[in-house]
């Protein structure tokens, strides 16, 4: 079964994706705050990670660029999910090595699902 | 025409008689005349020219602490307009958040990830979705809008193919315009040669001319006709028209079409819904894509709106 961590600070959107994730056969972990999601990455090793810029204790942007710097976790894809769509955002977030950037008002969770399928194939 | 009020801005902003760049100058101007002509008298009158440096020397100090009040006004300025789309983006994205869980649960819901739904769930689950959409809608124009006033609209242009563009944008929004009793015709002749601009925004020009030739179609026989051809007028742009048979936009309204907040008085009746920032904001994609936009239109005949596109160079 395949791992996957949702980085992210409101519990509802979690809930959400963790329905679907659950349903579609993924085993999902839950971080509130970049430091503890930085923790369950090592622990779990997850798979793949969808990961929230405005996060608490450490934003997107820091725990992305930890996760890069470090031999075992840099080769896990990362799905930023955010609202966030600042100017340079999308192409800091990009350069610092995610996989796909989506702003989560403008993607139906299916089509979530279907980027996260295509990824993990 | 607005009626020239030179202090109006001034009001708006909060700033009083002494802090006004508009009154300031005028001030300013007033003292070097004033000083020019009286150095000059007192120059001939008396030939003593230290008064005359004494008199500049005080000149050019008033006129330094009125410069450095000028600038202090123009940063206030600055600073209330910044705060204003500050104001806007934080609420924005604020706002996104709860919609975002909305839009993500009511997915649950209708995707029937949940169980199944009777036929009037269903009706009421689609009535909620319509209206989470439109909200977020709202929210996405108020952040383009706001990043076009702040010059911060970020494009990211390559070469593409605007004619596949324009036909899968056709059949995603045919079923929504046959609805509303509107066929609309586009032929991809797949002979133009690429544009260079940014996809995902010019998506949203065509998708937003579309939308309005929908909305302020006739309740018959609605027809939309997209055409993409060479400029004839320049041979290095590519022409996209969107013509409507709809009801027109009155001659006395044309000025503002592009304006903020935009929407047509003969429109309310209608009950046509929308923003009225769509076609700001496709004039700002239009423009920082090197392209014009334009529209000819004959109230209870229709609208017709066109732009054009840089090709893309080799």
């Amino acid at each position: 079964m395949k791992k996957i961590l949702f980085v992210e600070d409101e519990p509802n959107l979690q809930k959400a994706i963790g329905e679907v994730l659950k349903q579609e056969g993924y085993s999902i972990f839950s971080a509130l705050d970049g430091v503890e999601g930085l923790e369950l990455v090592q622990k779990e090793k997850p798979d793949l990670i969808l990961l929230d810029l405005i996060l608490p204790k450490k934003d997107g942007f820091e725990v992305l660029k930890d996760l890069k710097a470090d031999e075992k976790t840099k080769d896990i894809p990362v799905i930023i999910l955010t609202n966030l769509e600042g100017t340079g955002d999308v192409e800091k977030a990009l350069d610092l090595g995610a996989t796909t950037y989506l702003v989560k008002a403008n993607y139906e969770l299916e089509d979530i699902l279907t980027k996260i399928k295509e990824i993990l194939k | 025409m607005k009626k020239l009020d030179f202090m109006a801005e001034c009001r708006r902003y909060n700033l009083g008689f002494w802090q006004c760049p508009n009154s300031l100058f005028l001030i300013m101007g007033a003292i070097i005349i004033v000083a020019m002509i009286l150095s000059y008298f007192i120059g001939i009158r008396f030939f003593e020219p230290e008064v005359v440096i004494a008199i500049v020397s005080i000149v050019t100090i008033i006129l330094l602490i009125i410069g450095h009040s000028l600038v202090n006004s123009f940063a206030r300025i600055a600073e209330a307009n910044r705060m204003k789309s500050e104001f806007v983006s934080i609420v924005s994205h604020q706002l996104r958040t709860p919609l975002s869980s909305l839009k993500w649960s009511l997915d649950l819901l209708r995707g029937k990830r949940l169980g199944n739904l009777n036929s009037k769930q269903t009706e009421y689950f689609d009535v909620i979705k319509d209206g989470t959409d439109r909200m977020i809608k709202l929210v996405n124009d108020l952040l383009n809008v706001n990043r076009i006033d702040q010059q911060r609209l970020e494009m990211r242009p390559k070469d593409f193919n605007l004619e596949d563009l324009i036909e899968q944008i056709t059949r995603e929004l045919s079923p929504i315009a046959n609805a509303n009793n509107v066929t609309i015709n586009y032929k991809n002749s797949k002979k133009l040669p690429m544009v260079f601009a940014d996809p995902d925004k010019i998506q949203m020009v065509i998708q937003n001319l579309i939308d309005n030739a929908v909305k302020y179609s006739k309740k018959e026989g609605g027809a939309i006709d997209l055409v993409v051809e060479e400029d004839r007028r320049n041979a290095k742009m590519i022409r996209i028209t969107v013509k409507d048979n709809g009801i027109g936009i009155p001659e006395m309204l044309q000025k503002q079409v592009f304006g903020k907040f935009f929407r047509g008085d003969n429109l309310i009746k209608q009950r046509v819904e929308g923003t009225g920032l769509g076609l700001f904001i496709a004039k700002g994609i239009v423009h920082l894509s090197g392209g014009q936009i334009d529209f000819e239109s004959k109230e209870n005949v229709g609208s017709t709106f066109w732009f054009t596109l840089p090709i893309a160079n080799n």
